[in-house]
């Protein structure tokens, strides 16, 4: 709870910072701010306390999120600075920026529907404003406008889902409709359980799961690049956090109702924009499908057991890690252009080496090649799959991830095989510094995957 | 703790290389292969040849996993270090005439191969086991990637799927394994032994498909040879060396320790499926070789015939057998280590690789001649090389297993003498044409690399038993273990 405190000051004192001369200090600032906001998380683990009538809960679960919520924003202003850079936009930009991170913690954190509601709708206010922020471009502003449009859409389901849900257990909270369920195992009245679909279905726009994913890979080639990182990393992290906060907390006492639904979800999740983004030639496009997928094997994993939520966890945070070394890479390979096509990649080895190898690693990690962080993410919910019988599912992925591994290596083979008549790239030395660190996690996570794991076992 | 320095020492060294300047990677590069090697003559001098697996480590690392960082030298993995250790120095300063761009990258990638390389063949944890296998996978992936030849980026790219699906499988029959170990589980090599011969013969025959076809790939053995012509032609030549002097020893280690001793119920069924597969194999890659009109396509797919013998004999469940294939799989080492570099001299002097093209070199090249001679002897198993030790203990146990297959594979022998004397014939005698006329002899660092192979065939050739000992007993533990199950279905 300190943590979000903190970031929701940050977020005040980015809009106060037009006056006087502080924008020079803001980013210093948040980043300072951000990094306050982790430690206060880390200092309260193990204690679980209740705020607000119970309105916000800060578990271990939620402090996790909360975490990786922070680093991820952290390591993203990182790449993200040209971003910031310049006079009239520094401070709306970071305050939205932070609001959107305060939106994103409450969706971890929440245990009553409407502050579920409230963490998505600040989420998103700041998300739909971020796309367009590239005033000049066509395409950001479609996008904005596209990803207003099909995200208003989807809380309208979920707003109607949460109304019949109070209808039939006369409670927001999360924990009281979890003991109205286990109170009528007779079962409740029928607009419950489509209640509980509609926000099946409204959550599944949030984190775009097959076929509520069409917004996606628009919104993501549309946005610039450095909010596209945002959007597929921290954003995909609080709209998974939420999903199987009430998924594995609340509405597991009724899983017969969406648990087929789901798998039929997670399968089309796991086949169409693996195949989809075999066929892209626009990388932002291409990414945007793999992030799709990648939400297919975090829903196996649930699919397979809702409530061992570690391996989600473990997944997000090697997925995390690995976009936004590929975003990083992206943003300083697209320069000035608009549309960032496989051809961009040509020769880049030559060029500049470090770009090369790390989004080469990164991509190795996104495909799941071993010992780096996506193996193990993938192997563990390969492995959680087998283990309560899902195999078949299990070979369903697997040639899913190899189809991965075929447009990975698009780009892949692009760097080091193709030639350019393109001029070289030069790195300043934090840039470099940003992606020693992106590699480094990379494999960290992959060589010490129990450092994460263990946190999900006490 | 000398396994320890053993696998890691490579990897440390390759990220040295990147510390120092660009110029110097070659030879520190060297130096840290030679160290490797020092490391490894160590270990055999204090290798006890009847004791077992030898110099444990076994390290927690993911327990959440069941996996634990466990390794061990016994005879059959000490040979096939010895020979990683050997013939990776030799392939260091194979490439020391040549200037291959970013030699740091290449240098590094190279080492770290090695590591992974000596990984698999000391791992006692499944998991482990099949991280080091494909973490070998992506350096000589690069390295064909990035100096290899024209079209590289398709075909190197259909060898990487092709070998990483072949993985996956494996990795399912593994996880599968895993989840049958009694307890908290576990992929220890033991308990997945255990795990193995107690599941049903169904279960078994699945498991033996998943794991089979992984190696296979490897190797590879007919049906799943089709990514390697090409990517053997097309990869510099210090990749071809790797993949084919040692990395296709992954491929048959792995039928030795991770399937024969896993599911025997299962090698029982399918085994004479497998011996005859690679008996086809066999027959069928000679048959090609005979035809071809490149010299590095020829020993290619050479070496899938020279690779289904051994294949055969291991199946076959007999010591001599296993042990023919042991000897086998390092006189094949160093051989087609020395193929492909006598291919790249000629190559590099005469600027072409086809047979019709070359001719003559024998009057202007006496001593190479003389060289490649002895290696050609040495891959058409003439006595006292060591070629003729291992397929002459191969294609016994062949015989003793079924007479018709043996008759069979001796044919290759026939087969093998025929394109490679054909070779030699097109290559080194005949006339000397404008290519070859001023063709210069080996060089001093050519000599250097050369003459210890030649050396070792003749060595291993007139006195294999020294290395036959050092396997003896691990490959004697290891069909004693089985035996129970494979003499029921006999």
């Amino acid at each position: 709870m300190n943590a979000l405190f903190v970031i929701t000051g940050l977020g005040i004192v980015s809009l106060l910072a037009e006056f006087g001369n502080l924008k020079r200090w803001l980013t210093a600032f948040v980043l300072v701010g951000l990094t306050a906001a982790v430690i206060l998380a880390a200092l309260d683990w193990n204690t679980t306390q209740r705020y607000f009538s119970d309105m916000l809960v800060f578990d271990n679960q939620a402090l996790a999120f909360t975490a990786l919520i922070s680093i991820s924003t952290i390591l993203w202003f990182w790449l993200s600075v040209d971003y910031f850079a310049t006079q009239t936009h520094r401070t709306d930009r970071t305050s939205l920026v932070i609001f959107a991170v305060v939106g994103s913690v409450i969706m971890a954190s929440f245990n009553n529907m409407a502050m579920l509601f409230l963490g998505i709708e600040i989420l998103s206010m700041s998300l739909y404003v971020l796309a367009g922020s590239r005033k000049d471009s066509l395409s950001s502003t479609e996008a904005a406008f596209k990803y207003f449009l099909m995200g208003s859409f989807a809380t309208g389901f979920l707003l109607f889902g949460i109304a019949l849900i109070y209808g039939a257990t006369g409670s927001f909270h999360i924990h009281t409709i979890a003991q109205t369920i286990a109170a009528n195992p007779a079962g409740l009245p029928t607009f419950f359980y489509a209640g509980v679909l509609l926000m099946l279905i409204g959550l599944a726009f949030k984190i775009s799961a097959v076929p509520f994913h069409f917004w996606a890979p628009d919104v993501y080639s549309g946005s610039p690049t450095t909010v596209t990182a945002f959007m597929s990393t921290v954003v995909k992290v609080a709209a998974i956090g939420a999903f199987i906060r009430i998924f594995s907390s609340c509405f597991v006492a009724v899983e017969s109702t969406w648990s087929l639904v789901l798998q039929v979800i997670m399968i089309l999740t796991l086949v169409i924009p693996n195949i989809t983004a075999v066929y892209q030639n626009n990388v932002k496009r291409m990414l945007a499908y793999s992030s799709v997928g990648h939400v297919g094997y975090i829903l196996l994993a649930f699919v397979s057991s809702p409530t061992e939520t570690g391996t989600i966890f473990y997944y997000l945070t090697t997925y995390s890690v690995s976009s936004l070394a590929a975003f990083s890479v992206l943003h300083l390979v697209e320069g000035n252009s608009e549309e960032i096509t496989v051809d961009y990649f040509n020769g880049l080895f030559k060029k500049n080496s470090w770009l090369a190898v790390t989004i080469t690693i990164a991509l190795l990690s996104l495909a799941g090649i071993p010992p780096l962080a996506g193996f193990f993410g993938k192997y563990m919910v390969f492995a959680q799959a087998i283990n309560h019988g899902y195999t078949s599912l299990v070979i369903v992925a697997v040639i899913t991830s190899l189809i991965g591994v075929y447009y990975y290596f698009r780009i892949i083979i692009a760097m080091y095989f193709n030639e350019s008549s393109a001029p070289s790239i030069t790195l300043t030395a934090s840039q470099k510094m940003l992606l020693f660190v992106l590699i480094a996690l990379t494999f960290a996570l992959g060589l010490f995957p129990d450092v994460i794991m263990t946190l999900f076992r006490a | 703790m000398l396994t320890l320095l053993l696998i890691f020492f490579p990897l440390v060294a390759a990220l040295l290389l990147f510390v120092f300047k660009p110029q110097s990677a070659k030879s520190i590069a060297l130096t840290a292969a030679l160290l490797e090697l020092v490391i490894s003559l160590v270990v055999v001098v204090e290798f006890n040849k009847t004791g077992g697996p030898q110099f444990e480590v076994n390290i927690p690392w993911i327990t959440s996993l069941g996996l634990n960082f466990s390794a061990a030298i016994d005879g059959i993995s000490l040979l096939l270090v010895l020979l990683t250790t050997v013939l990776v120095p030799l392939i260091i300063l194979s490439s020391f005439s040549k200037t291959y761009d970013k030699p740091s990258t290449f240098y590094g990638l190279i080492l770290t191969m090695q590591m992974a390389l000596i990984g698999v063949f000391v791992a006692r944890d499944g998991l482990l086991f099949y991280l080091f296998w494909e973490v070998a996978l992506i350096p000589i992936y690069f390295i064909c990637l990035i100096w290899g030849g024209e079209d590289r980026g398709r075909i190197t790219f259909k060898f990487f799927v092709y070998t990483l699906a072949g993985s996956l499988f494996m990795l399912v029959g593994l996880v599968y394994l895993y989840f049958q170990t009694p307890g908290t589980h576990t992929f220890d090599i033991q308990a997945l032994y255990d795990a193995g011969r107690s599941l049903s013969s169904t279960e078994q025959s699945l498991i033996f498909w998943a794991l089979f076809v992984a190696f296979a790939i490897k190797m590879p053995v007919f049906p799943f040879h089709t990514w390697q012509p090409d990517t053997y032609t097309v990869s510099p030549v210090q990749g071809t060396m790797l993949l084919s002097g040692i990395m296709l020893k992954m491929g048959i280690y792995g039928v030795i320790r991770w399937l024969i001793p896993v599911v025997p119920g299962g090698v029982a069924e399918w085994g004479l499926t497998a011996v005859i597969i690679s008996v086809i194999g066999i027959i069928y890659a000679s048959c090609i070789a005979i035809v071809q009109k490149d010299f590095k396509r020829l020993i290619a797919y050479s070496s899938i015939a020279h690779v289904g013998l051994i294949s055969a004999g291991i199946f076959t469940l007999d010591a001599v057998g296993v042990q023919g294939a042991m000897i086998q799989m390092l006189s094949h080492g160093i051989i087609v280590f020395a193929l492909f570099y006598i291919i790249e001299i000629i190559f590099d002097r005469t600027k072409t690789r086809a047979l019709s093209e070359l001719g003559g070199i024998r009057n202007a090249a006496p001593i190479l001649t003389t060289v490649f001679v002895i290696t050609m002897l040495g891959s058409v198993a003439l006595p006292f090389t060591s070629g003729f030790v291992g397929e002459f203990l191969l294609i016994n146990s062949l015989f003793q297993y079924k007479p018709a297959l043996g008759a069979i594979a001796g044919v290759t022998i026939i087969l093998g003498a025929v394109y490679m004397l054909r070779t030699f014939q097109k290559s080194m005698s005949g006339e000397a044409n404008s290519r070859t006329a001023s063709f210069i002899d080996l060089t001093g660092q050519e000599k250097l690399v050369l003459y210890p192979v030649v050396l070792l065939i003749i060595i291993i050739g007139i006195y294999p038993a020294p290395l036959l000992e050092i396997s003896e007993s691990a490959v004697n533990t290891l069909l004693q273990s089985i035996s129970a199950v494979t003499a029921s279905a006999n």
